[in-house]
């Protein structure tokens, strides 16, 4: 288990103050100065070198996508996008990091946007996230009030803004062209790629975009070392995390732990085990809503890392384990997911807008028994028509859940029709 | 640009006109469309927690935007309500974190207690219940979100509390409505105890 003296975020339940002070009592903003003047190449590779992959999902090498963002500034705006618009079902981390630690976050966004050459950052929140995005607005003007931020930030040399921008409701703004789209004030209709935003980003201009605690980690990585960081977790997935443990637990809640920590002993350390003990464990969706969910026999012995989760057809994604036990019908559960799928689609590309619905009413159908058996292959058909063949991951995200239910329950699926149907045939 | 042209009986009053600056001024000159989100929710907020669509004309006009735009955006996000409203909005999280803490049950606890079914509006006025996608509160399941606030662990007696408070021109504490600290387990934290204690 990881040790307190190793946890970056210690002020993740908000027993202690948000503001500039208390969060400098906690290490923040003590050096930036020097960190800032190490300098792209260094910090880069400090950050290679620490294995830190984002935390937004994806989980693509920071320090890489960093190195994307051209190398000379050409004298015109270029930026860092904070993505704050935490909305994947399971995952509510980035939440508290901005309302309990936000000056983590906001130095964060001046040492990256400094290695960027980014001139501001915008960190697009949740609109409902409302009060989070209060604290968060009060922690910027404090930071600019004390001169961390702005003109010659941190007296460093270089000038960063860094701006609070509140979204209003919906999941897509999430994809980050999606999010570029709606910080410049449309529809959040994610970008086809490439271009690919280090190239043409917000305003047409170099942009990169990073999850809230991918950046909120960047200034400890720095000040602890990258061998420090690396030292968590299996090579590759390395690190600290906070993850998110939801459902049928008997204590739900948010904790920062080691990568490749085992699903198991995340839970029963901390969530106080499966409501009615491991046993009565049915499922477990380990990464927020889109990853595909895992039987109990993968459950019993999966770490939480990026690498494990994939061998089991699955991902680390946000990290947000959503546990559900045998009380649960599963069938109807991944309908409500498939519901959501299509409440958010944003509709630009057919196989998504047409698709997620029709998935969705024939989910509904089959949890309740009133479909043909031949109809679940057909759903897996269409599953595969569409993930894959949109803009964005939208319509992957959408076909996982229903994939990952009938890779793993499919005798469960094909017994509830065939008791519904049988009946009506013997008559 | 063509400026927009649209009805007029919907203006900024001086305190959301310093606001709609304010935020203008986050966003390069030229890209103050930017802006829009910001501009609809406190258009929003002044007309009682509704766009009417005078008051989407007039952040068009503001923002220098085509009418259509604005209306594009307006209805694209869930926040944005393009018909009156109650008092309060209160909004029941079912997705499925939450369904699986039941999020049902409190949707029927709501409706029965304010005789109303999801999108409707008490005849009084008062509230107006409805349904939303994760609210990212997941570990506090199930949560209902009133205006601005989220309410954290609530079941049905609570949500009753909650709605009877609110109902009586109290303002409720919100956030988690059982013993237990913001996203930390019930009983106390696993982590950190050093740094609590």
């Amino acid at each position: 288990m990881l040790a307190d003296k190793d946890r970056i975020f210690t002020n993740l339940y908000g027993h202690h103050d948000w503001r500039l002070a208390a969060a400098r009592q906690r290490g923040d903003w003590s050096n930036t100065k020097e960190l800032i003047a190490k300098g792209r190449d260094s910090i880069i590779d400090e950050v290679k070198k620490s294995g830190l992959r984002g935390r937004g999902g994806a989980g693509f090498p920071t320090g890489l996508k960093m190195s994307f963002m051209p190398k000379q500034p050409d004298g015109k705006p270029s930026f860092l996008v904070v993505n704050a618009d935490e909305g994947e079902p399971g995952t509510c981390k980035d939440r508290d990091i901005m309302r309990h630690d936000p000056h983590k976050l906001i130095e964060g966004c001046l040492i990256a946007g400094s290695v960027m050459n980014a001139t501001a950052t915008y960190i697009y929140i949740r609109g409902e996230f409302y009060r989070e995005a209060e604290v968060l607005d009060a922690a910027v003007e404090e930071a600019y009030a004390a001169g961390l931020l702005g003109k010659n930030a941190c007296g460093s040399g270089y000038d960063h803004e860094v701006y609070v921008h509140r979204g209003a409701g919906a999941y897509i703004a999430g994809e980050e062209t999606g999010l570029i789209e709606s910080l410049e004030g449309k529809k959040a209709q994610p970008r086809l790629k490439p271009p690919f935003p280090a190239a043409v980003g917000l305003y047409g201009r170099p942009t990169t975009v990073n999850n809230v605690e991918t950046i909120a980690v960047i200034p400890t990585i720095l000040r602890r070392g990258s061998a420090w960081f690396a030292g968590f977790g299996r090579p590759n997935n390395t690190g600290t995390k906070v993850f998110c443990i939801s459902g049928h637990v008997e204590r739900p809640c948010n904790v920062e732990e080691e990568m490749s920590v085992p699903l198991r002993e995340l839970i029963e350390r901390h969530a106080g085990g499966v409501r009615g003990g491991w046993d009565n464990l049915l499922a477990i969706i380990p990464g927020g809503s889109s990853v595909p969910m895992l039987p109990k026999s993968i459950c019993n012995t999966v770490l939480m890392d990026f690498d494990a989760l994939r061998d089991v057809k699955s991902g680390l994604g946000t990290a947000a384990v959503i546990v559900m036990d045998k009380s649960t019908d599963l069938i109807a559960q991944i309908a409500r997911l498939a519901r959501f799928y299509a409440h958010e689609s944003c509709g630009q590309c057919t196989p998504c807008r047409e698709g997620t619905g029709w998935m969705w009413r024939v989910m509904e159908r089959i949890a309740a028994g009133k479909a043909e058996l031949s109809e679940v292959d057909m759903l897996l058909d269409v599953a595969s028509e569409i993930e894959g063949h949109t803009i964005c991951a939208h319509g992957d995200a959408s076909a996982w859940p229903i994939q990952g239910l009938m890779r793993h329950f499919r005798p469960m699926v094909d017994k509830r029709l065939l008791e519904y149907t049988r009946p009506a045939a013997a008559e | 640009m063509t400026a927009a042209v649209g009805s007029s009986t919907f203006a900024f009053s001086p305190e959301n006109k310093a606001k709609a600056d304010k935020a203008i001024a986050k966003y390069p000159s030229g890209r103050q469309a930017s802006a829009v989100l910001a501009l609809l929710d406190f258009a929003q907020r002044q007309s009682g927690g509704w766009l009417p669509r005078e008051a989407m004309d007039y952040v068009a006009n503001y923002l220098q935007m085509p009418l259509i735009r604005v209306y594009e955006v307006a209805t694209f996000y869930s926040m944005f309500n393009l018909k009156p409203i109650g008092k309060h909005h209160v909004r029941v999280c079912t997705t499925t974190p939450c369904q699986l803490r039941g999020a049902l049950a409190l949707v029927k606890a709501c409706e029965t207690k304010l005789g109303v079914k999801l999108g409707e509006t008490t005849s009084d006025g008062m509230f107006t219940l409805g349904e939303v996608e994760c609210l990212g509160a997941c570990v506090n399941a199930p949560v209902i979100q009133v205006g601005d606030d989220y309410f954290e662990d609530v079941d049905a007696a609570a949500a009753a509390r909650i709605l009877d408070s609110f109902g009586q021109g109290q303002w409720p504490k919100p956030g988690p409505q059982i013993d237990r600290r913001n996203s930390a387990p019930v009983g106390g934290a696993t982590t950190l105890k050093d740094l609590i204690a």
